[in-house]
């Protein structure tokens, strides 16, 4: 689960991180007055330095004119009005771009020098592991292939967590100097903490930056400038504060229909729907379908119990896509009975009615039943085919939809 | 002979009580597998539909019958602990089916349970196959109709975990008398390999299913390994699925140790970057992941490669020498 990147600031700032004020605004009404209340509070004075931020969970937000610099009430208002009236297109979004709700006006600070802080569970060594970095705000992705070695890992023990000594080598290091030692040495244990204690799959500070010099911080301040939290969606039950973060309006409706039904689907571009049982058989028979010729519209594992309900509501969430020209069945029933699947698609035969070729291929638990029940339903379903196997299917359903 | 389990292993259920426990234990027990009881908090005392004994920890289980071996079936937030409990007990083959673990809860598991097998040697100390994971068969020969415990399947085969029994084949009625070992990351997938393999008259001498989480118990290299060393595995079958660096670390040991015929597929080759397919450990991420990446490493060490996952057990029959089919 992905949350704002306010909602990261927030969570940040509760486990006592120091992170510049900042306000979240939904009108352009607000944009004046919320400029003035966080430059004033930061001390910056009236014509302060504040950054209005568009809250998407899609990147590539600064390219796409979504992070803007601003000097007066002026300027705060017209970056909102654009922010508020104009969806945002970046190579992460979809082509029609996302509608912009929220905005986070947070008072602008200067940067003397940029890192890069993020914790992530390393599969390999299997532990939690702090990479840090002296290059940050620019893709981490870009520093690890253009200087690796720029790159600090330190693995975090299991059970005992991140240890003092261990930040604060790192924070030396890095290149951190005088009172920032401390500083930036607490940041790093702070974020060790949270990521445990919030179940998350990265917690990220990009960037961690150091103020110039000032009479209160001769040395400089460090401050986590902008922030990014992904959370482990099978530890939400124990994460009742992190489920409350949820945006379903970034989600794509089709794909949160599903998991009502603990469905797990995702949108693709193609034209070939899929039903599949297993994460893995589901992948594969996206595979098998491009390799003969065709384009898989969606990744649907209806998963191992799933009742005849959820396998019919993943028949329609399927054809609810009109770009599908054609479906594809493929269950190897376990736990799945193969009985339930033919049921559902006589279901949702009767219900929504399969215009489009449909080619099933059923093997395992309860075959013989299921076979059965589709060979009676053949004379209602006339566009259905059945496929002897994997391979047998798939070329049927790209054929038929190659017309 | 096989690897980690077979018609001797003596089996619990942890979570017996519950639905899924309940009704695999049942489908073990009438698949032959020498089930010996279940455990559930509290019930401890009673029997389950079966005659089993229930028990209300782990440790009585094994004193009362002697277990060896365990499937866990208890839901996502205590299955961390039940892994724990049963590899304080002393449980030789640990099978976590559950599926929904926190990643965070297997980060400390796993961590526990290589501290308790630190100094023993590969496949001397407590095994953990999973979370998220179909479970071990091996498979033995057919003798009844697996209606009940008192026809089972086989009398010899030991299943330990939701596949289904029948799609495999004991090597005493294999048309090539061979057998693979399948190792696999994916459950429905693993069947389908097992049926492809079946219908090309080779038989299994275990199939592992490892599962699909980021943190795991067994990963492929550690069935490369114990398929190397059975003399009853004559060529393995490896299912690979994007996400993580497994493959490739299979890919270099399997170079290095393995001598027996290798096939392999990969799941995934089409899979978009950034969204995660269904599994918790497959996303490809970070430009780490992929396919391709993982194929030419394993096809680098000398793996037959499966182009499509309907030609998986042809793929082991060609690296194996046989001809069959297309």
């Amino acid at each position: 689960m992905k949350i704002h990147e306010h909602q990261a600031r927030q969570l940040l700032a509760d486990a006592g991180v120091p992170v510049p004020p900042g306000v979240v605004v939904e009108s352009v009404d607000d944009a004046a007055s919320v400029y003035k209340r966080v430059v004033g509070e930061a001390g910056l004075g009236e014509k302060g330095l504040a950054v209005v931020k568009a809250q998407v969970h899609a990147g590539g937000r600064g390219k796409a004119g979504f992070v803007k610099l601003v000097r007066s009430p002026e300027e705060a208002t017209e970056a909102a009005r654009f922010m508020l009236s104009n969806r945002m297109v970046s190579p992460q979004t979809p082509p029609e771009g996302l509608e912009v709700k929220q905005l986070l006006i947070a008072a602008g600070v200067d940067i003397a020098k940029e890192y890069y802080l993020a914790i992530t569970t390393d599969r390999a060594t299997r532990r939690n592991v702090l990479i840090a970095s002296s290059e940050g705000g620019v893709e981490i992705e870009q520093v690890a292939h253009d200087n690796p070695d720029a790159i600090i890992k330190e693995p975090i023990h299991p059970v005992a967590g991140l240890q003092a000594h261990q930040a604060r080598r790192l924070a030396f290091d890095l290149g951190f100097k005088g009172k920032q030692v401390g500083q930036a040495a607490s940041i790093m244990m702070a974020l060790a903490k949270v990521f445990v204690e919030k179940d998350c799959t990265i917690a990220e500070i990009n960037p961690l930056i150091v103020t110039p010099p000032s009479s209160e911080y001769p040395d400089g301040r460090v401050l986590a400038i902008d922030a990014k939290f992904n959370f482990d969606d099978n530890a939400l039950f124990r994460q009742d504060r992190v489920k409350a973060m949820f945006d379903p309006t970034e989600e794509n409706p089709a794909e949160m229909r599903a998991k009502k039904f603990d469905l797990s689907y995702i949108a693709l571009e193609g034209n070939i729907g899929c039903l599949v049982n297993g994460a893995g058989l589901a992948m594969s028979t996206m595979d098998i379908i491009k390799h003969y010729g065709g384009q898989p519209a969606n990744f649907l594992d209806v998963g191992g119990g799933a009742s005849e309900e959820a396998v019919t509501e993943g028949f329609r969430i399927i054809l609810s896509d009109s770009a599908v020209k054609g479906v594809m069945v493929n269950i190897f029933g376990g736990i799945m009975r193969c009985d339930i699947i033919a049921q559902a698609i006589v279901n949702a035969a009767k219900e929504v009615g399969f215009e489009v070729p449909l080619v099933v291929r059923l093997e395992g638990t309860n075959v013989e039943e299921g076979r059965k029940i589709l060979e009676q339903a053949q004379a209602e379903i006339p566009t259905m085919q059945t496929g002897t196997d994997l391979a047998d299917a798939a070329k049927k359903v790209c054929a038929a939809v190659a017309g | 002979m096989a690897i980690l389990v077979d018609a001797n292993t003596k089996v619990i259920c942890q979570g017996i009580t519950g639905s899924f426990g309940a009704l695999h234990t049942k489908g073990c027990h009438n698949y032959g597998t020498k089930m010996v009881g279940g455990v559930t908090p509290g019930k401890g005392g009673t029997k389950d539909a079966n005659g089993l004994p229930i028990f209300d920890t782990v440790q009585s289980a094994v004193d009362a019958t002697g277990a060896d071996a365990t499937m866990i079936f208890v839901p996502p937030p205590f299955a961390g602990d039940a892994i724990l409990e049963a590899a304080a007990a002393g449980v030789r083959v640990i099978c976590a089916i559950t599926e929904g673990v926190p990643v965070q809860d297997m980060v400390r598991v796993r961590a526990l349970l290589d501290e308790m097998n630190a100094g023993r040697a590969p496949g001397e100390g407590i095994t953990l196959i999973g979370p998220n994971c179909p479970g071990v068969i091996t498979p033995g020969p057919k003798t009844g109709s697996g209606e009940s415990g008192k026809d089972p399947y086989t009398n010899k085969g030991c299943k330990i975990g939701i596949m289904p029994g029948y799609i495999h084949t004991h090597v005493s009625e294999a048309k090539t008398g061979k057998s693979v070992g399948i190792v696999s990351r994916s459950g429905t997938l693993t069947y389908e390999a097992v049926w492809q393999t079946s219908n090309l008259g080779l038989a299994q001498s275990t199939c592992v299913g490892i599962g699909g989480d980021p943190v795991r118990g067994m990963n492929h290299i550690d069935c490369l390994r114990a398929f190397q060393d059975d003399p009853a595995t004559d060529a393995i079958l490896m299912i690979g699925e994007i996400g993580g660096t497994d493959e490739e670390e299979a890919a270099a040991f399997a170079k290095a140790y393995v001598k027996k015929p290798i096939a392999a597929f990969i799941a995934g080759r089409t899979a978009p970057p950034g969204k995660r397919m269904g599994h918790a450990g497959a996303i490809i991420s970070g430009g780490e992941g992929g396919a391709d990446g993982k194929i030419e490493a394993l096809r680098g060490a000398g793996v037959e490669i499966a182009e499509t996952p309907s030609h998986m057990g042809e793929a082991v029959a060609r690296a194996m020498g046989l001809t069959v089919g297309a």
